[in-house]
């Protein structure tokens, strides 16, 4: 079974909507508090890799899409998150399923000001030590 | 009694492609734990990059990374290419391919010389950067440039390689495979080369999946991902090659995975080279929709991976770089401690992340913040390492080089 047909049987209702751009470029669109449950799904049990995660602002709230590769197939599965909250956006962190989360969800907390809950060192990654509380660089919309 | 001392490496040196800031712990000899800090050198490209033309955006990103100058742009023109659903000439795609691959040639050699110089092999540093001049030659040749070769184009490629320089490319990768023949032994039969880096800076298999680390580094912890091959872009579905992969995870295993590469690299170029179509090189795109693509490159460290967004105007709105060092380089936190300081040199620069930075280390006893050693003692303590293996395994009249 096609690892997308997969995805859509485990995850059922979870998914808001879904895009496919082309046959190796899906996005599906998922609720903030179901992203954790999903990422586990994805990470653990369908192997997928984790490959990055796109933080962005939008006039409608804040936006994150996490990148998942399968590379048996050579396809990306984008989930997508829209925090409505913009003055305190949250979500959970994804850096205690897998490591390697850690450094993007770091980048994304000081340039677009996401907290992310339960983060395990949730410290400035590439903004010098100066740089203000408070100004975030990828906020256009501030 | 042992006391717990801090030995910092990095952040600066001009020959490094990512400043990074090592804070290793140790005790004694053993580094117990490291803090890693980057962004010395945050240029704020991402930002940049929404203030720019589409097209210039193909010259911005190419500065990103001096060593793997194309695998940038080549990532951004695939991920336009996927937004756009735009049909690249034939032509075109070979070229890339051969540009990419001559790229991996002369990074890999950098990298094998600064790995021999970390151990002491300073004869390797040598030959092997003496071996990577002619294909610095071969870019000027093709497309003007010994680097930043500017010949990404969205929809093709901005310069053709022409038929009276094909008999010289050529030429030069005949040269070049005696040397890589040469270092294969070298590396693979030397007893000390292997007694130094065999069991070194282990990366195993599942904490390679937990870290999600790319490229060679993963190939050498047995797992079987390849841009290239998984997510074929370019001529690569187009040519025959193989996978490199290696299952222990150290430093051995990666440098097996990147000298055998060079073999493939060779062998892809030919290939295109032969197999090359003549026609058009550009596709001549005037307009970019709005929509949203992902495009991606196997470096020669690894996944290079580039999201952009486009809302119908001539600049993104959004394009996310992520370069394999950012994958690769967080996994050191595993690699490197447990191990000894005289192997951390070498194991921090296993994953190629351009350590030249080493000539900035420091020791500092935490208590008294007094220096013991700087960054040339420590290289000489990975060097009287090589040393003493090679007098205790009797190598030293065998060794190749």
């Amino acid at each position: 079974m096609p690892i997308i047909d997969e995805i859509k049987e485990r995850l059922g209702d979870k998914i808001i909507s879904r895009y496919e751009h082309s046959p190796k470029r899906m996005y599906l669109s998922v609720k903030p508090q179901d992203l954790k449950e999903i990422a586990n799904i994805l990470f653990k049990e369908l192997k997928l890799r984790f490959a990055t995660a796109t933080g962005q602002d939008s006039p409608v709230g804040i936006e994150i899409l996490y990148h998942f590769s399968f590379d048996q197939t050579g396809e990306i599965i984008s989930l997508r998150v829209l925090i409505e909250d913009k003055k305190k956006p949250e979500i959970d962190s994804l850096a205690p399923l897998f490591p390697a989360a850690e450094w993007i969800e770091r980048e994304m907390w000081e340039m677009l000001g996401i907290n992310f809950i339960g983060h395990p060192n949730l410290k400035r990654l590439l903004l010098a030590e100066e740089w203000p509380e408070g100004k975030y660089p990828l906020r256009h919309r501030q | 009694m042992s006391h717990k001392v801090i030995v910092p490496i990095g952040p600066y040196h001009p020959l490094q492609e990512e400043p990074e800031f090592f804070r290793l712990y140790v005790e004694g000899e053993k580094v117990i734990d490291i803090d890693i800090v980057i962004g010395y050198m945050h240029r704020g490209i991402e930002e940049l990059s929404e203030h720019k033309h589409f097209d210039q955006v193909t010259f911005l990103v190419e500065r990103i990374c001096g060593i793997c100058s194309t695998s940038h742009p080549f990532a951004y023109v695939n991920a336009m290419e996927d937004l756009a659903k735009i049909e690249v000439p034939e032509r075109a795609l070979f070229i890339r391919t051969i540009i990419a691959e001559m790229e991996r040639l002369h990074s890999h050699l950098l990298w094998l010389g600064l790995a021999g110089h970390f151990i002491g092999y300073n004869t390797v540093w040598m030959w092997s950067w003496r071996y990577r001049e002619p294909i610095l030659d071969m870019f000027e040749m093709i497309t003007g440039n010994r680097n930043h070769y500017a010949m990404m184009k969205i929809g093709g490629v901005r310069r053709d390689i022409r038929d009276e320089d094909i008999p010289i490319l050529k030429k030069a990768l005949d040269d070049l495979l005696p040397a890589v023949d040469m270092f294969k032994g070298a590396v693979m039969d030397d007893p000390v080369i292997k007694a130094r880096l065999k069991g070194i800076g282990i990366l195993n298999k599942q904490q390679a999946i937990d870290w999600c680390v790319v490229g060679p580094t993963a190939r050498a912890s047995g797992i079987n991902i390849d841009v290239r091959k998984d997510d074929p872009y370019g001529a690569y579905d187009r040519v025959d090659w193989n996978v490199i992969l290696e299952k222990d995870g150290d430093i051995f295993a990666k440098t097996i995975v990147r000298i055998l590469e060079l073999y493939e690299s060779i062998s892809i170029i030919r290939q295109c080279l032969d197999k090359m179509p003549k026609g058009e090189i550009d596709a001549n795109i005037k307009d970019i929709p709005p929509g949203e693509g992902i495009g991606r490159v196997e470096a020669p460290r690894g996944e290079c991976f580039h999201y952009v967004r486009s809302d119908g105007t001539n600049q993104p709105i959004r394009h996310k770089i992520r370069a394999p060092s950012y994958m690769n380089v967080a996994s050191n936190k595993i690699a490197a401690v447990g191990g000894t300081i005289s192997d951390a040199a070498i194991t921090l620069a296993a994953v190629d992340p351009c350590y030249c930075c080493t000539e900035r280390l420091t020791v500092l006893n935490s208590a008294t913040n007094k220096k013991i050693m700087n960054g040339w003692d420590l290289i000489k303590l990975s060097q009287k390492k090589t040393e003493k293996l090679r007098k205790d395994l009797g190598g030293g009249d065998k060794c190749k080089i």
